[in-house]
Parts: C-alpha cells; structure tokens; sequence
C-alpha cells in the first residue's frame, strides 16, 4: 500500500513529524514501511505559464515557437511537443530552472531561434511513467482552467509530496485504505480520524425505477447497493485526486473510473461503474456462473466460468465477475451519461476462487479476498456519488437499491489488566490500558481492571483477548518489555543419541579427508531412480512426483543421494576442481505405494561420491588414483568407530561399474554399497574415474547401542606367523579368511591380508594371498606348539576347503 | 714392579688422551688391557712375589686397571658423542618444505550454523527434534492456524504431492506433533532445524528448498519478555554483543502476538546502507506468542499453559554473518566455497 503524506493529512494531524520519523514509528508500532520515496526529484523555478500564441518554427517543421505569459514576464519558448497549442495553461521551466536530474534550463538558440525556458512533460518534471495519464503521455502537460499563471506547478502536480510503502502483513486488511491508514497513525500520535463528507443532494426522480437487485448467493453477496447517477459528463477528474491517484501508483483515466478507484483507496471498498445505458436491461442479478459461461472483462479476455464463481448478470448474461473485474460490454466510456454504481460486499473464499482461476489480482479483488469493513460498503457509494456529482456533473437519483443481509455487529472482547500483564511481563496499569484503547478509537467499558472493548468492525483482525494483548503490547511499545529468562522448571538440554551419532558420523568423514556436501532433495524423473542401494529399490514402488513441479529438474523426490553428488563433481570438474571427496547426509523418500496415499518413509542415508587424486602434491610419494579400496578403506574405519563387523558382497547395480560393485551386510542385513560407477554413467556426468558408497544409517544406527566394556590390557607376548596361500583367482579373499577364523581355534585374535599377488611364477588362473596371523591367550605365555597346531589345522582346512597350496 | 706399573698408567693415560677416533681407543684398550697387555703380564708375573709384597701390588694392578678404564669409557662416550653429531649434522633437512599431506575435508557451512544455533539452544535447556520432510497438510497448516482457504497461505505457496501431502514449508509441524505427542500436560522446550521447501524460483535471494531452525517453549506462565529475554541471549551470542536488537510487530497465523527481530546493521551501524536497506536494520528472527488456536489443537488448554515461538533461515543468518552473497551457494557445492568455511 502506497500511503501519499499530503493525502493523509486529510484525515489525521501528522502532528509535525517528517516521513522518515512518522516511517519509523510506524514501523516498530506494527505496519512495516519499506520505503519512503519522493513523488518526484525536486526541481525549481517551474510556474504555470499560459501559451498566447503557438505558431511553426520558420527553420524546423517538429518545432513550434510558442510565445509563455509566465505571470511576471512572457517568455519565447521553442516546444517539440505535438500537443502544445495556444490557449493552454503549461508547466514553464523557466531560464534558470532545476529540473530533476540537476538539469540546468539557460536560454539557448535552437535552430537560430532564441528559446528562453522550457514547456515541460510530466516526466521532465520527474514523475514515474507508469503514472502518466494516457492523453500526455507523448507531450507536455495541460492543465485545467482554474490554476494560476505565475505560481509555481509544485503545488499544483504535489510534486513535493512524499509517499510511504507500507508492507502489510495478511491480517491488516484494515491498513488497505486511506482511513485506516489514518486510524493506525492516529493511535501513534494521538490523534483524531476526520471522515470526509457523505452528503449527497439527490433528485426526486427514484433509483429504484430504473434499477432492481435480486441476490441469489446470499451466503457469498450479503450486501449489493446500486446507486443511479444521470447526466454524467465524463472528462479528466480534478488535478487533486488524480494527484492522489499518481501517488498511490493508480494511473488516471477518466473522472468516473478515478473517482471509484479513489473512493476504493480512501475507503478500503471497491467500487463497480457500469454504464447503465448498456447494462442491458433493468434489473442487477447476482448468482452462481453456470457451467460453459463465458463472459469478455475489461481487459478484452473471454473468460471461461464455472459455477464456482460468483458473477454479476442483467438477468440473462454475465455482466461482471463479482469482485474481480467488469465486462466490456457495460464498460464506462467518453460517451457515458448514466451510471449504475455498485456497492456491495463479495465473500473473500469466493473471489479468492475467481482470482485463482483467472489469475486477476487487483486492487480490488485483493481487498474483497482480505475482508472489506461491512460498515463502510454503503458510506463509500455515498461517497462516491457525492464526487461524481461534484466533479462529474452528475445527478444522483434517490435512494440505494439493495439487498442486504450483512452482519454489521461489533465483537466484544474481555480483558483484564492482570492478565495482560501476565502474558507481557510487564506492569501496565489500568490507566494506562485505557488510554491505548483510547488512542485505537476502540470503545470498552471499564470497571476497575475488567475492560470489555467493542471492536469496530475495520478490525476484522480482532476477535480474541490475544489480538487485543497485541494491539495493547504494539502501543505502549514491544521495545519497551524486560528481557526475562524463563521461571518455569528447567531441564538439561541434550542431544539425542541418534543426533550425537549423526554428528559423529559426519565429523568421522570429514577427518578422512571428505568435504560435506547439500544438495537439493527434488531432482529429475531420470536421476531419481539412479544408483538407487538394492534395500531401498525393492521397497520403493515407483520415486515420488510433485503433483506441479516448477520444473522438470525439481520434480521428484530422490531415493538416491548419489545422482546429485555426481552432479556436484561434475559442477566442480567443470571448474577444474578435479580431485574431490563429498559426502552427504540427508533422507531419501521411499514409498511402497503405486499411487502415494499416505506419508512416505524417509530413510536416513550418508552417501560419498570421490574422484581424482587423492594425495595432491605429496612430494616424495606417489600422487595416487582413488580406488575402491581406499573408499572402502574409509568405510571399514567408519565401522570400526562403530563396532560394526560389515562383511562385503561381489553385486551388480545398474550404472555401477560390474566387478568392481560390494553390497554391505551387518548382521546378514543390506546396508547399503560401495563402488566403481560405471563408465558410461562417467561419461555421461563428464567425469574421470569416480567411486562411491551409500549407507542405511537408520539401520546402522539401531544397531549402535553397545556401551564400550573395559578388557585388561594384555600381559602376555602375542604370536605371530604369516601363511601365502595359492587359490583359484575367483576365490574372494574373505572366504578364505572366514575358513582360517573357523578353523584356527580359540587362540587365533586377528587374521589379516597383507599381500596379494598374481602373475609370473604362479600358474595361469591363480593368485597368491598371504595373511599375517596373531596368537594371543590372555593369562598366559603361548607355547610353539600350540601356534604350530592351529597353523596346521588351518592349512588342512584351506586346503579341502578351497584347494589351496601353500605357497613354496 | 711398582714403578713399572705407575709407567704403565701414565703411558696408557696419555695414549687414551691422544686418542682420535673409536679405533684408536680400542687400539688403546687391547694394548694395555688386552689378554696379552702388559698389566695383565705383571699380573701373571705376581706368582713370582713375597707374600708381602703379592696384595699391595695386586691391589695396585688393579688400581691401574680402573684408572685407565675409567679413561678409556670417557674417552669411548665423547668420541661417540662427536662421531653422532657428524651424522646428525649429514642428515639435516630443510625444514621448509611442505609436510606430507593428509587429506582433510570439513563441515557444510549450513551444518555448522545450525550446530552452533543447536548447541546454544541445548544450553538454555532446550532439546532438538526431527520431523518428516513429506508432511500432511494437516500438520503443516491446518494444526498451526491456517485452515485450508487461509488467505496466508498464499504467501508460501507450496509443493504438494497429493491433496493432502505436501513437502512442509516450514519445520513448525514439527512444534504441533510434538504438542500431540506431550499430551497437554508437560512443559516444551525444544527447537526444530531441518529441510524446508517452498515454490520459488532460485535466484539469488530465493531457493526452493532451504533451512530452516523454529522453537517452541510451552509452560504454565511464559511471558512475551521471556521470549525477548531468550532470543536476545541467541542474537548476542550469535552476531555479537556490540549488535543492537529490535523487536517490532508482526503478524504469523500460529501466533499472536507476533514479532519480527531486527539486528544492527553491520556494515552501516545502523546508519543505513544498501544491505540493509537504508532502514539500519537487518531482519533475522520471527517469532510471538503461540497463538490459543494453536496450543488448544495441540492438546494444551490456553487457560492454563501459554508458549511462545520463533524461526530463523539458517542460510540468512550465515548470509548476514559471513558475507555470502548469493543463497545458491550454499546448494552449489562449490569446493571453492565450501573450503572457506572448513576451518573451526
């Protein structure tokens, strides 16, 4: 809302204060100005001239060489307007003159023509030009008959006014008008709201016998007045309220569409002009559309209506969508001479349905949405017809035609000054309270601390005691409350056991050397079905759709974090950052339904994505390739911490690199996977080689509830001895260390692969696997032959077992 | 045989003394002490002696013996001394080159604002709760004052999946099913960080997920200056205590009353420059009084208990703190911008 000062003061004393400080009170007492800004740049030395004689410069034909009776002298002005002519009242910049832009008006010869001074537009006189009346909008001004030669045009255009830019939260609907604007400021600076005259001298002649009004939808039109105004003669409005207009951002048009759209911003209430001559027939029908309807507005749409629109008809076609905007047909134009005015009160559910469906938000449907004041629908068609009388020649027939069942009633609300304080913390008296209410303009009647206030119906906002304790702590000042700690019971804060772990998780990787990574949740139809971990793919139906994506790339909810992390390589690899380790922490979206009914599971997962080299510059050393192992290496660390024994799988999964994939067990169940991707889906995301795991930390999680026990620090020497084993090149090195484990007995604490070789020396399809194994008893010194025993037993297991031979 | 062995000591003495390497000293150590050395021949010679004479000079052979022992294990520990500092001096390095690297990666900025804003929240007491991401419109709106043709909900218009399924545009659900799960009848005191979406496209102030951080305390008797009181620990703690900090009002469906928190302005100290607007106040935090629709839905009689809550846009707060200008950042993962904000 674009709040005009010089406006404002018509209803409420400023009381001195400057826009900015008068934007500051207003701000931190509940309305948030977010500008103050001048109608135009100051400009200086610009009077209103009067042009004698307009006639064609002798040396250029877009020229006129006009002679300016500027008051105090008469001034021969060179004008390239094309609507200049004699007999015209102008804005002269005189030699001498400051127009905005700091442009300096001296006298010049303009094709050896002296000109002394300047005609001006409104845009050289600084006004925006969306607000530019249509008619000089390609020339200069023009104004009416009545202003006088010689003053200064500022007065006269208000071009020193300034305007404040209200942000208007939802609930203060009241603050849509120049009144309740006028009521906020006055309960700031306690002051009185003066209302403008009503009174309108009416014909003998009856508007009930032209018009009748006949609601069907009594539910979504409580109240339709229609107002007859004859004779109309439609022109430009007066210069006040089209400077109004300008300064509310409203562009001028005629006096008839001015004078509603500025009854709309004095009042709150909207106002509809039809011509009456083309209504079409005599009587106003408000109802339901009817399916296939159609009706062509203002702005030359046809558009289509449903029955969930309310409308306004002559009984036969549609002749306006309530609320939200006229048809063409009855449209107000130069030849207008009968008005018929309506006034009324349109249900805010139902014009929020035709603003939706049609997407036509105005100033008008905005205010219906919100809740106009029921008390000032009919005193704004009073007001109306008041200006159009007076500054339209009209002549306003008797009576309002209406139908009205609107509830006017005022809310009581009771309140108590201990309580008030009880919710602030603070200790207002009852005085005190009283002389806020006072400066609201709400009534109330007081007995002692007990106050029940009538809530004047503006302030559709107010219908409980806490509305009412906002309206008091807003007043006497938020600023103004202590700072308190609270007194009730206190209790340690903490986090969870699952938050600790999710943050441990995250500083582990971190430690190993990956950098967190957030990327967005909704991603492509394609993505989201990408590298998806088998646990999660079998549940999944289908990945779930937004019912309107914004965009393709926005349109599913991930059941993988993997996709968007390689994008994130792929972003940086762009870059030339090609040696990278993310990972990321976040839920992916699993629903088991086809069509999803009911809430999704959101799964817990960490997932990495690692490319590059791994070591940058380490001299001395050779910069290595990430490989599967060092990924998986990261992960058997990550387990560790945990306790968890995770055993790997040789797996296919789509995308995925085919030998060079694990699946993760804990406890026999799928946690997730660890691998190559494969290269296609490499090339297709631009990147080198890139390795990647994704983990169910929901399941992990429930498995991590083992309190670390205290064990003796060991006493007694561990053994140990080492084994090469040659075996099949298919044999996965965890089945022979699972046969070792079974087979060593109890004495055996680690068993662990320190080499693997394949080539020379070895037969074809072979390899050999050494393993350094660890004996250790705790309560005593182990003997040779002991170890030697177990080595033996070991040697014959591997040996049946997987026909391994021990390597010579 | 006397006089011979006092020869004998001076003369070991002063070859032990002109001793230059570990080599010579053990020539040293073999000529007089060795098996076939004259100390040990005087000593085999004793036999020969009177009984008198056999114990004074034995004692002094073995006198001897010691002294240049003593000498020689001197000698043998400086001359070592000298021959370990020439190896140490061969092996010095230059210092300056750079360490062997270990990889290290860190925090997204995001996370490490919301763990400060947690970890300041848990020491007032509060706890930090979770909540779906995919939420129903029930608890997204309608449990929170905003009944399905609410003109509000125009203003945070919404991802829906199903008529009744939504991403949540606000973590507040969480505050309502943490109510329902309390029953009415416990005092609250939690925040609620997380993953919030809203239709809007990127740009450089708007993103159409981001995160948000709300709490919620409920107890019999909470004031709004309890509010105030709490939220300007957050904001001093947070931004600095040199900060000024504005309370205005506001207006929020779930509560009521409500309030906007503004901050000084950082750069301009509240004199006004283009990052805050020309007002000197930057926007930060909203928040109020739990409105009694909200607390009656959640099962608390508003007779009894009263509440307040606020929120805050991680992604605002670190904009503000840290100077990043653009919201994209925080989802571009840029390791050129994540790497600025890796250190503690």
């Amino acid at each position: 809302m674009l709040v005009s000062l010089n406006w404002l003061k018509q209803y409420v004393d400023l009381a001195d204060q400057t826009a900015e400080q008068l934007a500051d009170k207003i701000t931190k007492t509940g309305i948030e100005v977010e500008g103050v800004t001048n109608i135009a740049e100051p400009s200086s030395n610009v009077v209103v001239g009067y042009v004698e004689s307009c006639e064609k410069h002798p040396n250029a034909d877009k020229l006129n060489l006009c002679k300016v009776d500027v008051g105090s002298e008469t001034l021969q002005i060179v004008c390239g307007a094309p609507n200049v002519a004699a007999g015209q009242k102008v804005a002269v910049a005189k030699p001498g003159a400051i127009l905005p832009g700091n442009f300096k008006i001296k006298p010049v010869k303009l094709r050896d023509v002296e000109s002394n001074g300047m005609i001006c537009s409104l845009q050289e006189l600084g006004l925006s030009e969306p607000y530019i009346p249509k008619e000089v909008a390609d020339g200069i001004f023009v104004f009416p008959e009545e202003v006088e030669v010689g003053q200064p045009v500022t007065g006269y255009l208000n071009l020193d006014d300034r305007v404040l830019e209200l942000g208007l939260t939802p609930n203060r609907s009241d603050a849509l008008s120049m009144l309740g604007v006028a009521y906020e400021v006055g309960a700031i600076l306690n002051q009185k709201v003066k209302w403008p005259s009503e009174v309108v001298e009416t014909s003998s002649e009856k508007a009930a016998d032209y018009i009748s009004v006949k609601v069907e939808d009594r539910e979504s039109n409580p109240y339709y007045g229609a107002l007859i105004i004859k004779d109309i003669e439609v022109g430009p409005a007066p210069l006040w309220i089209r400077n109004y207009l300008i300064a509310a951002g409203i562009r001028p048009i005629n006096n008839v569409v001015d004078i509603t759209n500025y009854v709309l911003l004095e009042y709150g209430q909207p106002l509809h002009a039809f011509d009456y001559d083309k209504f079409g027939s005599k009587e106003v029908v408000v109802r339901r559309a009817r399916a296939n309807e159609t009706i062509v507005t203002l702005d030359d749409e046809t558009r289509a209506l449903t029955p969930e629109h309310l409308i306004i008809t002559n009984g036969s076609v549609p002749t306006a969508i309530a609320g939200v905007m006229g048809g063409a047909d009855s449209e107000v134009t130069e030849t207008t001479k009968t008005v018929l005015l309506e006034t009324a009160y349109f249900d805010g559910k139902r014009v929020r349905k035709a603003i939706k469906d049609h997407n036509l938000r105005s100033e008008s449907s905005t205010r219906f949405e919100k809740g106009v004041d029921p008390n000032r629908v009919k005193r704004a068609g009073f007001r109306a017809a008041q200006l159009l009388a007076q500054y339209a020649n009209g002549t306003v027939l008797e009576g309002v035609v209406e139908f009205d069942q609107l509830d006017r009633t005022e809310r009581k609300v009771e309140i108590t000054t201990s309580r008030i304080n009880a919710r602030l913390g603070t200790k207002i008296s009852n005085d005190e309270i009283a002389n806020i209410l006072a400066k609201l303009a709400f009534e109330y009647q007081q007995s002692g601390e007990f106050f029940t206030i009538t809530v004047p119906t503006r302030r559709q906002d107010i219908a409980i005691f806490e509305d009412i304790l906002e309206e008091v702590a807003r007043i006497y000042g938020y600023d103004k409350l202590a700072y308190t700690l609270p007194e009730g019971a206190q209790q340690a804060g903490h986090l969870t056991k699952r938050q600790a772990l999710k943050r441990y998780v995250k500083q582990y990787l971190e430690g190993a050397g990956l950098s967190e990574a957030l990327t967005y949740s909704l991603t492509t139809a394609e993505r989201a079905e990408m590298l998806v971990s088998p646990e999660i793919s079998e549940k999944a139906k289908v990945p779930i759709r937004l019912s309107m994506p914004m965009s393709e790339e926005h349109s599913t909810l991930r059941l993988s974090i993997l996709p968007e992390l390689l994008a994130t390589l792929s972003y940086n690899h762009a870059r030339k950052q090609s040696h990278l380790g993310y990972y990321e922490m976040g839920s992916v979206f699993v629903s088991n339904e086809e069509q999803i009914s009911v809430q999704p599971e959101e799964k817990l997962r960490v997932s990495g994505a690692i490319t590059g080299k791994w070591l940058l510059h380490p001299w001395q050393q050779e910069a290595k390739d990430v490989d599967f192992f060092l990924v998986k290496g990261i992960l058997e660390g990550l387990f560790a911490r945990l306790g968890f024994n995770v055993s790997y799988q040789q797996t296919e999964i789509a995308h995925m690199h085919p030998g060079r994939t694990a699946q993760l067990y804990l406890n026999k169940l799928p946690v997730g996977f660890i691998g190559q991707i494969h290269p296609q889906l490499q090339k297709a995301f631009d990147l080198k080689e890139t390795y990647v795991f994704d983990l169910d930390l929901d399941y992990l999680f429930t498995c991590c509830h083992v309190e670390p026990s205290f064990n003796k620090i060991p006493r007694y020497p561990t053994m140990t001895r080492d084994i090469a084993l040659v075996v099949d090149q298919q044999i996965p090195a965890a089945e022979i260390e699972t046969t070792i484990k079974q087979s060593a007995g109890a004495l055996l604490k680690s068993v662990q692969v320190f080499d693997l070789y394949q080539g020379e020396h070895l037969p074809e399809g072979k390899k050999s696997l050494a393993f350094n194994l660890v004996y250790f008893d705790p309560d005593r010194t182990l003997k040779d032959e002991e170890v030697e025993a177990s080595y033996q037993a070991i040697l014959t297991a591997v040996e049946k077992t997987h026909q391994a031979e021990l390597r010579g | 045989m006397k006089e011979r062995l006092q020869e004998l000591e001076q003369e070991a003495l002063n070859q032990v003394e002109q001793a230059k390497t570990l080599a010579d000293l053990d020539k040293v150590r073999v000529a007089f002490l060795g098996k076939k050395g004259p100390i040990t021949e005087v000593l085999r010679g004793m036999g020969k002696l009177s009984a008198e004479e056999r114990p004074v000079i034995g004692e002094l052979a073995n006198k001897v013996r010691s002294a240049i022992t003593t000498e020689l294990e001197q000698k043998k520990a400086k001359l070592e001394l000298a021959v370990l500092d020439q190896q140490l001096k061969a092996e010095t390095i230059d210092v300056t080159l750079p360490g062997r690297p270990v990889p290290v990666g860190g925090p997204h900025l995001l996370t490490s604002v919301v763990r400060e804003i947690e970890d300041l929240f848990i020491g007032m007491g509060f706890e930090v709760r979770e909540g779906p991401e995919v939420e129903t419109d029930y608890y997204n709106f309608e449990a929170l004052n905003l009944p399905k043709d609410h003109p509000a909900r125009d203003t945070q218009d919404s991802f829906y999946i199903t008529e009744e399924l939504l991403l949540r545009t606000q973590t507040s659900p969480v505050q309502a099913r943490t109510m329902n799960e309390y029953k009415g009848n416990q005092s609250i005191k939690m925040i609620c960080p997380g993953k919030v979406y809203r239709r809007d496209t990127d740009d450089a102030t708007h993103s159409h997920q981001f995160t948000q951080v709300e709490g919620l305390y409920v107890d019999k008797n909470v004031r709004m200056s309890d509010l105030k009181g709490v939220l300007n620990q957050f904001v001093k703690h947070f931004f600095g205590e040199e900060r000024e900090i504005r309370f205005r009002p506001s207006f929020f469906p779930f509560t009521e009353p409500s309030v906007e928190i503004d901050i000084s302005c950082k750069l301009c100290h509240g004199k006004g420059c283009s990052v805050c607007k020309q007002t000197g106040w930057i926007e930060i935090l909203g928040g109020g009084m739990v409105h009694p629709e909200v607390l009656r839905m959640g099962g608390y009689d508003p007779e009894v208990y009263s509440g307040f809550a606020f929120g805050m846009g991680p992604e605002r707060i670190a904009m503000l703190k840290y100077g990043v200008d653009d919201i994209r950042h925080f989802y571009t993962n840029d390791i050129r911008f994540l790497k600025q904000y890796h250190q503690a």
